[in-house]
């Protein structure tokens, strides 16, 4: 098997070591390490982290395959840093059956840039009616332990316990997509002082928030793990923190948008920004980044959502929600978390790799950069700077909100149980 | 330079006062035997209307074919918009006919401001009203209309609204005339009360700069206008106010209530108006109801409108925030 030497690295962010990697696995790391019969990889200072893991990604095959595919969509998770990508059951046909998860579990095997590992639906057609087979989709080659109606709510109280409940006989987790259906009927973005001035129908915070607190209260109540996707109010904040300290077994993310931009950029009309959970605001933004640092909030996740050209360039009420992330996340997570002193790249790590892993239950995922454990890497040139430039993505579709600005960091290897799957910022 | 009317917000006190002033002078052609202006001669004006809207569009109308335009009128309904085609193919089809002006009415909040600053199109783009985002022209007939009665057809050339207070009553939610009035009537000096149930009022609110106040009736006495929003039977069942006929009790202008207003005080409507609802007839029909005059001058401000953004030699009408953005 062939060997790989990563030399002067700064593990975890801290002193420069060599890694070796022997076949797929980390041989190991200490300093001065042999390059005998090793490629030799220069990090020069530049950061190594576990691949990123990733517990919210549209993936969009299959069915929207315009928009992204799961290669196209597993290329873009290697050129970010990841090495895992959780891809969410919103697919047409939706992922809401044994057949439909393993399909996708199948081209990400195929696709051989990052390990893909499907969420299935909580309910059938993410109708929230009716549970799906969420036992046979455990069962199948896939081995779903995520479920998620994300994009629509589980907004049944009884559905939500029922599921909450069920998926206990195999350790699953239910990750709720909260937002209160009836209070955000025709919502274009967050509501408050933007939205009144912008005619824009609200997405009010208590949408968010009622939800959470509703669900942690049932997870207490029957003794389940919750898990809430892209945590955007400082409310929401709130509450999970108040649910930690009475012991409930909740974890919680936030997107990378959700830490750095805010509502007032929708004065723009650009559809660009239109997203759901919508921007909140600048209050908000420093709560999400607070709860990030204290591990009220347990993960970054990017809620990666590809939308082909013509579903934004449009007005903004007829344009498609969500923004891509997987290329940018690690970028925006350097700028709002560790250049403002809030993380250090052990957190990072934690944030971001190893937490994420443990949530979603990943195998070989997440593991410490130490002799023995699985050679999933990411080496970040931290002290880079430049501006996004979404023609050099690898996604298929381009509607980010960050084209243009400036943002730190880059990664530039990362390597899937010892293959490199990018190599000097170019994918292999 | 490209230059467009996309929301009240974006006018100075001087552009405003600029429009009215000019207002009055296309006012007087009306009063002429002929009432056309070859202004915009060989010039080509679209009214492109993704919502119905007889009157607006009429007004629009009206206005081009006085300064002499060349009109082309585009209704969604019926056309290429209801197969499938995007805002965008539809406005670079009608732009590479050669059209000098979009006056555009759109159901999506934004779409003129998009229209305006995506590099779709470089003809001027006039909002003529969107989703519940802003109307600028009916502001500023409005505002035409309160300096008419309150200040003087001649007296007022060259003056604002200062001190004028003028409330609004209705629907301010869904109300894209109260929002554009709210911003023209504040640049004006006008003092600003917003009237309506809770339900009605946007979460936010309290940053315009106006006053808001749940009882009609302890505001009329302070009121040199009032002006009268629209109330959609449909928000009855969405459960913004109980019945109609609570609405009505509470927030309805009826001859009661208006006999508690100035004597010089006057009763403003957008139309079109719901008799029973937010007015009656008896308060519609009398002598303060401006309603009709309003229509009339509309004419007069889309005129001048459309005159000062393809005609007059001096820009009237700056859009500081989309040339900051290009």
């Amino acid at each position: 098997m062939s060997k790989t030497l990563i030399r002067g690295a700064k593990v975890l962010g801290g002193d420069p070591q060599d890694v070796l990697i022997d076949g797929a696995v980390v041989e190991a790391v200490g300093r001065n390490l042999p390059a005998e019969g090793a490629e030799v990889v220069e990090a020069d200072g530049k950061v190594l982290l576990p691949g990123l893991v990733d517990l919210h990604t549209h993936l969009r095959e299959p069915g929207r395959e315009d928009s992204e595919t799961v290669l196209t969509g597993t290329r873009a998770a290697a050129s970010g840093g990841y090495t895992n990508v959780f891809a969410m059951a919103n697919t047409f046909p939706v992922a809401d059956t044994a057949g439909v998860v393993e399909q996708v579990w199948r081209l990400g095997q195929e696709s051989g840039y990052c390990d893909v590992q499907p969420i299935g639906a909580v309910t059938v057609g993410l109708e929230g009616a009716k549970l799906a087979e969420l036992g046979a989709m455990h069962e199948s080659a896939a081995g779903v332990t995520v479920f998620s109606d994300d994009g629509k709510c589980v907004h049944d109280a009884v559905i939500m316990r029922r599921a909450l409940e069920y998926v206990k006989a195999f350790g699953g987790v239910v990750a709720q997509h909260a937002q209160e259906p009836r209070l955000t009927e025709g919502a274009q973005m967050n509501e408050g002082v933007v939205s009144a001035e912008l005619g824009l129908g609200g997405w009010p915070a208590v949408a968010e928030e009622s939800v959470i607190a509703r669900d942690v209260l049932l997870a207490e109540h029957v003794g389940s793990r919750v898990h809430i996707c892209h945590l955007s109010t400082a409310g929401s904040v709130e509450i999970v923190r108040w649910a930690k300290s009475r012991g409930i077994d909740v974890t919680a993310e936030v997107t990378p948008h959700h830490l750095l931009l805010t509502d007032e950029l929708v004065r723009s009309y650009n559809p660009v920004y239109k997203v759901n959970p919508p921007l909140r605001t600048e209050r908000d933004v420093m709560a999400l980044r607070e709860a990030l640092a204290d591990g009220t909030i347990d993960i970054v996740a990017t809620d990666h959502a590809p939308h082909p050209h013509e579903d934004k360039d449009c007005e903004w009420a007829a344009a498609a929600m969500g923004m891509v992330g997987l290329e940018t996340a690690l970028s925006v997570v350097q700028e709002t978390m560790v250049d403002t002193g809030l993380l250090d790249w052990a957190g990072v790590a934690d944030r971001m790799s190893f937490k994420p892993a443990q949530i979603g239950q990943a195998t070989g995922h997440g593991r410490p950069v130490s002799a023995g454990e699985p050679a999933n890497l990411t080496l970040v040139e931290s002290a880079y700077r430049g501006q996004v430039d979404p023609a050099g993505f690898a996604s298929r579709s381009r509607n980010t909100p960050y084209e243009g600005r400036e943002l730190p960091g880059r990664v530039t290897h990362t390597w899937l149980r010892g293959k490199a799957t990018l190599v000097d910022g170019k994918l292999t | 330079m490209q230059r467009h009317l996309i929301s009240a917000a974006d006018l100075t006190r001087d552009d405003a006062v600029l429009i009215l002033d000019t207002a009055e002078e296309m006012a007087r052609v009306a009063d002429r035997p002929i009432k056309k202006l070859p202004t915009l001669r060989g010039r080509t004006v679209v009214n492109l209307f993704f919502e119905d809207s007889t009157r607006t569009r009429i007004s629009f109308e009206a206005a081009e074919k006085r300064l002499s335009a060349d009109v082309i009128n585009f209704t969604a309904k019926g056309s290429s918009v209801s197969k499938g085609e995007s805002l965008k193919d539809t406005a670079q089809t009608l732009e590479a006919m050669g059209v000098d002006a979009v006056v555009i009415r759109h159901g999506a909040s934004g779409a003129p401001y998009r229209l305006a600053t995506s590099g779709w199109i470089d003809a001027a783009v006039v909002n003529a009203g969107d989703g519940t985002h802003q109307h600028p022209t009916q502001a500023l007939l409005d505002a035409f209309t309160v300096r008419r009665r309150l200040v003087g057809r001649d007296t007022g050339l060259g003056k604002d609204l200062d001190g004028r207070r003028i409330t609004l009553v209705g629907d301010i939610l869904h109300s894209r005339v109260a929002r554009s009035n709210v911003d023209l009537l504040h640049t004006l000096g006008a003092e600003v009360t917003l009237v309506a149930p809770p339900t009605l009022l946007p979460v936010g609110v309290e940053t315009w700069p106006c006053e808001v106040s749940y009882d009609l009736d302890s505001t009329l006495p302070k009121s040199d206008a009032v002006m009268l929003l629209r109330v959609q039977r449909e928000r009855m069942n969405a459960a913004f106010f109980p019945t109609e006929r609570e609405y009505s009790r509470r927030y309805g202008l009826d001859g009661d209530r208006m006999a508690k207003m100035p004597d010089h005080a006057v009763v403003m409507h957008p139309g079109p108006m719901v008799r029973g609802m937010e007015i009656t007839a008896e308060v519609a029909d009398s002598d303060r109801c401006t309603a009709v005059e309003q229509v009339t001058n509309g004419v007069s401000i889309r005129m001048a409108v459309l005159y000062l953004l393809l005609g007059g030699n001096e820009p009237a009408v700056s859009h500081a925030r989309t040339t900051e953005e290009k």
